[in-house]
């Protein structure tokens, strides 16, 4: 049963990933002007364009170039960034790595903390600190993220406290970091606080909980034996989205640092119409979306016992 | 059985207000129970009834307080405990079997986990509570191997989930035992085995027992004493045997009266000529059969009463009749003409002839339209746009016994009686000559019950036909003439009301009837 | 027969709330009320901004990024524009752009998600197959491909946004869809054969308004968010258009000598944003209850 949920699961992701593709490759085409004159730059000869025309297949069906674009990407092979007339996965190898490291801490940052003060407001429910994380996690969830860094950059870089350095730069040492990990923690926090609260408020209100306080468990077995592992699952689920939003909320946040990494590439590639590379950070964040999306729902089907063992 | 026994739970004017509204919901409750005994705590919803019983753990609910009276349980002051007396206490000297194991057990535990966390005794070994364990699930007749231990909440069935809620509450030796309404939600074979369980070992432990209950009919062959609760005071408090033969409060001689009572003296009817006919009726959800081969007639101005425990098809029947069920195959004529399957192929004036009640009137009214619209909506749709729309939702709301001035109400300002007067109302506004009415009493307190079966006798009586689906089969012989039996899909037994019920032919019809709890005050007429 | 009695009234919560009650149900947390004061400032800026403006948006007041300039409040900005009179203007394209992606967003996700959660079978299938496929990219993404496509363009803005939230909404619709399907009263409804459009019209639709309303709020904020951060990526309105996501854009490198180009868009933004959000808040309490037990 489980694995055919996690098999039906994995098809479509699978498909949907198909289908992004079709999209991101539909869109470049529906692109004005012509890649050859993009590689080539204005003062090309019109023999040379038509060669390369040739030469890049651009007088074939939609269909043959999709087929030969799909089979090339299937195969690690993203074509050639029209900017620096490099393979594309050469370009992308570095801010790959770096935004990986990126997001990697700041959900390393943000999940432990939220998962902390989520449950302790569950326990503290009503009280000064419930309101005030409450209040706090509706303040931070609103404000988009770039906007949440500018405020970091104004209270904590130059112009502020200066401890902080707000633009990245090659030679910078660890603290350049700081900034950017803490806006993407700001924004990917407040979800997994509000999710833990309300889980783990719905859990200690349940009668299976109410049932174990009345065989006269103590406090804390009731917390961790009985309440927790029912928490874990939507819970989880809410943080693998959460990472998720990552891969896309990336963008805005290493523009505004200049941290060089996929987002920052995207926008630089946008810049400079630079259509291969477009389509493959598009195609690269969808499918990281997607893959964490499907991740989010395995760990669901597998947090849950009446999924896992059958009747 | 109970004479030389001590007092082991003793209740003193015990007051528990809600906060911060201040409204008391239990107010000055005194009662006490004797080792081996058994005391039903009766009451409708919100009487207070399962707040006292919280109260016997030391428990109470969010935003509720005690603020007087004294509990004692074997001799120990609840009040005076701390946090570790209290915990102490729980499990050993009062344990609690909960309304529904099914919400009770935790999802992510294993059984054994759960049982043996009850028996919390630090002097006891592992091999020990192991062994208590399984002992005490042999007492409630489940399986005690390994392989059932090893088993998650949701692969048991409702009726062996509450017997391991059961074994749970027991395996501590409790002196006293809260149970709230622990059958709800069992069929009654079911529950009539999970009572003789309860019964058995009340008196097998020496526990005193509060059995929780809205059931004046189970608690009357259960408990040793009966207490009546109403609007959060005991109003009667005494011996099983004298609370039903001389009730001395208003409100019990009320309860006692509304209870169904099994007849078997119900005279045979003329029948009429057939309005509608059933036959070879099969349906089913997907690939799973619910229902087999249906044959059954309703004649002009009769009841056929459809009785079935859950998961029966009763419901199914009944819907497909509606014409609200896919995937039903058979035939239906009505007066006489082809009566399609699907709803949508009928004409406008078979659905206007054919109408339904729903079980849950919860449910059944849009909450955002008044009662006037909610009347107004099928008559305009079935009959057309009327002359004077007021004195059709008028005489709809008088048929269903509500004051005209309900018209401008919502649903939400209506107790649950009136709102399934409410869904009679729109029923009858249309004229129609069958009503369906599935389980449409479940839902309702007894007292409420009682009236809604009133007024559906009076509708037969101006010459409407009913199909009366219920679980009850005791009420089936207060209001239909001809009862039809289904177990899994298939009619087993089917005749007029006064045969089946006291020369039953069918084994599963003659369980169900001895399953059902009954009793006959001796005080109070039948009628 | 007796007056009807009324003790199982306890018994049965109001499964609804009528659409007055709701909003004053949710004004009766103070956020709500917070947040409406918040969104009602800026709002007004937005409105009366360009009327009460001292310069033209386009007018050269001051050196570029110069403070303390004669004639201005807070100085010129990367062009030497006054910062106040751009700052005045730049409100009320943010406010429209964000208002009408978001009410075309909510309208089209509640036709999908009222159809698919009532008829169900294939149709549902096919539905929620197309949302899963346009869930698979996050939004920001969408709506950068397109942009950077076809170009920044006012309509285009509206649209990608429209569509990015309308696979969102649908699925929240189709859920409280499908719950009120399960009630008795749709069935009652299909039991006398009234049309199916009339029952998700008169039926169902009003009974979802609960969670339509937090939608639209969510969806509000959603879009305030979307629209500043294409502008700040300069992905949006063009230049010399005054907006607070360019001004953002246009001023950030300056920040340091001239922070009150930036402080001030930064700063109606997120007001705006928090009121929305607060607004929202007071709706889901009065509405679901997601947030059951907090205040009362």
């Amino acid at each position: 049963m489980m694995l055919r949920l996690v098999a039906i699961r994995l098809f479509f992701g699978l498909l949907t990933l198909w289908a992004v593709s079709v999209v991101v490759f539909a869109a470049t085409q529906a692109l004005p002007g012509d890649a050859a004159l993009m590689i080539l730059g204005r003062d090309a000869t019109p023999e040379r364009v038509a060669a390369l025309r040739d030469q890049l297949n651009l007088n074939a069906p939609v269909t043959v170039q999709y087929a030969q674009w799909l089979h090339g990407v299937v195969q690690g092979d993203l074509g050639t960034s029209y900017s620096n007339r490099s393979p594309v996965t050469e370009v992308l190898n570095g801010p790959i790595g770096a935004s990986l490291t990126l997001m990697g801490l700041a959900a390393l940052v943000a999940t432990p903390i939220a998962l902390a003060v989520g449950a302790f407001s569950a326990l503290r429910r009503d009280r000064a600190f419930d309101h005030t994380t409450s209040l706090g996690t509706l303040v931070t969830a609103a404000i988009p993220e770039f906007v949440v860094g500018i405020l970091l950059i104004l209270a904590l870089g130059p112009g502020g406290l200066d401890v902080f350095p707000s633009v990245y730069s090659r030679n910078g040492g660890p603290e350049q970091w700081v900034l950017p990990v803490l806006t993407l923690a700001f924004a990917v926090a407040p979800p997994i606080v509000r999710m833990m609260r309300a889980t783990m408020i719905e859990v200690l209100e349940s009668e299976y909980v109410q049932q174990a306080r009345l065989k006269g468990l103590d406090e804390r077995t009731v917390l961790t034996r009985h309440a927790l592992p029912n928490a874990i699952g939507p819970v989880a689920q809410v943080v693998a989205l959460q990472l998720a939003w990552l891969a896309g909320g990336v963008v805005a946040v290493e523009f505004l640092f200049n941290f060089p990494g996929i987002g920052k590439v995207l926008m630089d590639a946008i810049e400079n119409r630079d259509v291969p590379l477009v389509q493959a950070v598009v195609l690269l964040i969808a499918g990281v979306y997607i893959l964490v999306n499907l991740a989010a729902d395995v760990l669901g089907l597998a947090a849950n016992p009446k999924v896992r063992v059958a009747r | 059985m109970t004479e030389t026994t001590e007092t082991v739970l003793s209740v003193e004017g015990l007051t528990v207000i809600g906060r911060p509204s201040d409204v008391t919901i239990v107010g000055d409750v005194s009662l006490n129970v004797r080792r081996g005994e058994i005391l039903g705590l009766v009451g409708e919803s919100g009487s207070g009834k399962t707040t006292v019983g919280l109260a016997l753990l030391a428990h109470r609910k969010r935003a509720t307080e005690i603020t007087g009276g004294v509990v004692e349980v074997a001799g120990r002051d609840l009040a005076a405990l701390d946090e570790r007396g209290v915990r102490a206490l729980r499990g050993r000297a009062v344990a609690y079997i909960p309304q529904s194991p099914a919400s009770a057990l935790n999802p992510a535990l294993r059984l054994r986990v759960q049982l043996c966390e009850a028996l919390h005794d630090d002097a006891l070994s592992a091999a020990e509570v192991d062994a208590r364990v399984r002992e005490v699930l042999r007492e409630v007749a489940l399986p005690d191997d390994d392989a059932f231990l090893g088993r998650y909440p949701h692969q048991l069935s409702g009726g062996q989930q509450q017997r391991v809620a059961i074994a749970m509450a027991f395996v501590g030796r409790p002196d006293v035992i809260v149970m709230d309404e622990p059958t709800t939600g069992l069929d009654v074979t079911t529950q009539a085995h999970v009572l003789a369980t309860v019964r058995r070992m009340t008196r097998e432990y020496g526990t005193a027992g509060i059995y929780i209950s809205h059931d004046m009919a189970v608690v009357a062959e259960l408990a040793d004493a009966i207490a009546v609760m109403y609007r959060g005071e005991v109003v009667e408090h005494g011996p099983t045997g004298e609370v039903l033969a001389s009730p001395r409060h208003d409100y019990t001689r009320t309860l006692l009266a509304a209870v169904p009572r099994m007849r078997t003296d119900v005279p045979d009817r003329e029948r009429d000529g057939d309005l509608l006919r059933i036959e070879g009726v099969s349906a089913g959800y997907g690939r799973t059969p619910v229902l087999e081969g249906i044959d059954l007639t309703v004649a002009r101005g009769e009841c056929t009463a459809l009785v079935g425990e859950s998961g029966s098809g009763k419901t199914t029947l009944s819907r497909t009749v509606a014409g609200l069920h896919r995937g039903a195959v058979g035939d239906l004529w009505f007066d006489g003409a082809p009566l399609a399957l699907n709803g949508r192929r009928r004409t406008v004036e078979q659905r206007r002839r054919v109408q339904y009640v729903f079980q849950n009137p919860y449910e059944a009214l849009n909450p955002r339209k008044r009662v006037r619209d909610l009347v107004l909506g099928p008559y305009r749709h079935l009959v057309g746009r009327p002359d004077d729309p007021d004195r059709v939702v008028a005489e709809a709301l008088e048929r269903a016994a509500l004051p005209a001035s309900y018209a401008d109400r919502f649903p939400e300002q209506l107790s649950g009686g009136e709102r399934q007067r409410v869904c009679i109302a729109r029923a009858v506004a249309t004229g129609p000559d069958l009503l369906v009415c599935d389980e449409i009493t479940s839902a309702l307190d007894v007292s409420v019950q009682a009236e809604i079966v009133a007024l559906l006798r009076g509708l037969q009586d101006e010459g409407m036909a009913l199909l009366f689906v219920t679980h009850n089969i005791a009420l089936v012989s207060n209001i239909a003439q001809r009862v039809a039996v289904l177990e899994r899909g298939r009619i087993v037994e089917y005749g007029p009301v006064g045969r089946v019920m006291s020369e039953p032919s069918h084994e599963y019809t003659r369980a169900l009837l001895a399953d059902t709890p009954d009793f006959a005050p001796e005080g109070a007429a039948a009628d | 027969m007796s007056a009807p009695p009324t003790k199982d009234l306890a018994a049965g919560a109001a499964r609804g709330r009528r659409g007055g009650g709701l909003f004053r149900a949710a004004w009766r947390h103070g956020r709500t009320r917070v947040g409406v004061a918040l969104t009602g400032l800026i709002v007004l800026i937005a409105v009366v901004g360009p009327f009460v403006a001292p310069y033209t948006p386009t007018e050269f007041v001051a050196r570029p990024f110069e403070t303390g300039v004669d004639g201005t409040v807070f100085g010129g900005d990367n062009r030497g524009r006054d910062v106040l009179t751009r700052f005045l203007w730049g409100g009320w394209t943010l406010l429209i752009l964000a208002g009408a992606s978001a009410g075309l967003g909510v309208l089209a996700g509640t036709v999908v998600g009222v159809i698919a959660g009532y008829l169900r079978g294939w149709v549902d299938e096919v539905l929620m197959r197309v949302n899963d496929m346009l869930l698979a990219f996050p939004q920001l993404i969408a709506a950068l491909l397109v942009m950077s496509i076809i170009g920044p363009r006012t309509w285009l803005i509206v649209a990608v946004i429209a569509v990015s939230h309308t696979p969102r909404v649908a699925r929240v619709i189709r859920e409280a869809t499908r719950a009120v399907v399960e009630q008795d009263y749709v069935k009652a409804a299909e039991a006398i054969g009234l049309p199916r459009w009339r029952i998700m019209a008169v039926e169902i639709l009003p009974n979802v308004t609960g969670p339509l309303l937090v939608e639209l709020g969510l969806r509000l904020t959603y879009s305030i968010g979307v629209v500043a951060v294409l502008g700040f990526l300069g992905m949006g309105l063009q230049p010399p258009t005054a907006d607070w996501g360019l001004m953002i854009n246009e001023n950030r490198q300056g920040m340091i000598v001239q922070p009150w180009a930036v402080v001030m868009p930064v700063a109606a933004i997120a007001i705006l944003t928090i009121g929305a959000n607060l607004i929202t808040d007071g709706l889901s309490r009065a509405a679901i209850g997601i947030d059951r037990g907090v205040g009362r």
